[in-house]
């Protein structure tokens, strides 16, 4: 049973190790190319293991950036870390601390992404799973990344070789894995407005958070789909659901 | 394979700080008995809000390559899989720079 369960996980984490194989790739190529040793970026990869940041992590250091603002820039990055690490309680509470600790180390994107729906889906989201999901993807972002690093005079201007679209692309396949969801479209929306004008007018890395946080206000403010319509009813429902 | 301990610091400074967005948000939801409707209405906007800033600008600052091959990757992402969405993706991308130019 949970060998079965630790099978399952590494299959489901398979997927996602070959999609972002290139990426750990790009990383390793773009932070030796910033002047990183790749003992230093493997480390960065190993300690940090979060794709997007580490990306704007390697081009501050190519700038000569103060360290604080560095980590203020992951931060703001990973600030949607914060929210999946809330939106998966319900469904880790039942592990011990330890496996919390490697739970939360190991929370990117579709790991985040795969426990909701297998907890939506009704499916045991057991740590063994979590594990083998988790680390069929993490030993080979650690190893790629070494390797784009020692292969990165190869790889030469990433547009060439059409990496840059690979990201968006892969990050668009995950939202559109949410589309059934209640309020999808109008939450999507907002956020993408919301992004590109902070893009346009604060800057990246923050267009991340102020563009989530438009979509996660709006679809905290619309009517709730509850039975009666007047907001005291709503105020008074009781079925929340206990963490 | 020189190894900075200054670029060290640096690295286990963003590594901590990553952690604790990895963490934090946990820590506060158990902190609360129940989670109000609302709360939870955005709690599962959270996926699709996210997500979508890390799109939706690279399609709006990107060039005519990038636009015509998220808008393709979306089109396919509806009927197929998500293997699919990146190889049409890269398949467009790599045709027009190396016909039309980058």
């Amino acid at each position: 049973m949970k060998r079965a369960d630790f099978v399952e996980g590494l299959r489901g984490g398979f997927a996602v190790a070959l999609a972002s194989a290139p990426f750990g790739a790009l990383f390793g190529a773009l932070a030796a190319e910033q002047g990183m040793s790749l003992s230093e970026l493997t480390f960065m990869s190993a300690t940090v293991y979060a794709g997007a940041s580490q990306m704007v992590g390697i081009e501050l250091f190519g700038h000569n950036v103060q360290a604080w603002v560095i980590v203020l820039s992951i931060l703001a990055v990973n600030f949607r870390h914060v929210l999946y690490s809330a939106a998966i309680a319900r469904y880790i509470r039942h592990f011990t601390p330890l496996q919390k600790f490697f739970t939360f180390f190991l929370l990117v994107d579709p790991q985040f992404a795969e426990t909701v729906k297998r907890g939506e889906a009704g499916q045991p989201v057991t740590f063994t799973w979590y594990l083998g999901f988790g680390i069929i993807i993490y030993i080979p972002w650690v190893l790629i990344s070494l390797i784009g690093g020692m292969l990165g005079s190869f790889i030469g201007n990433p547009q060439t070789i059409g990496l840059d679209i690979l990201l968006p692309a892969y990050f668009l396949a995950i939202v559109l894995g949410f589309r059934k969801r209640e309020n999808f479209l109008p939450v999507a929306l907002t956020s993408a407005v919301a992004s590109v004008i902070a893009y346009h007018f604060v800057g990246s890395p923050w267009h991340v958070s102020l563009g989530a946080a438009a979509g996660i206000i709006l679809a905290a403010l619309m009517p709730l789909p509850a039975e009666e319509p007047d907001l005291e009813a709503d105020a008074l429902n009781t079925e929340n659901h206990e963490v | 394979m020189e190894f900075d301990l200054h670029m060290a610091l640096v690295i286990l400074a963003a590594a901590a700080a990553t952690f604790a967005t990895r963490i934090g948000g946990y820590i506060m939801i158990t902190k609360m008995k129940r989670i109000p409707p609302r709360m939870e209405a955005a709690l599962n906007a959270v996926p699709a809000a996210v997500l979508t800033t890390l799109v939706a600008p690279a399609f709006f600052i990107g060039g005519w390559d990038s636009k015509l091959a998220l808008a393709v990757a979306l089109v396919i992402g509806l009927r197929s899989s998500h293997t699919w969405m990146l190889v049409t993706a890269w398949i467009i991308v790599m045709i027009w720079r190396h016909t039309i130019g980058l």
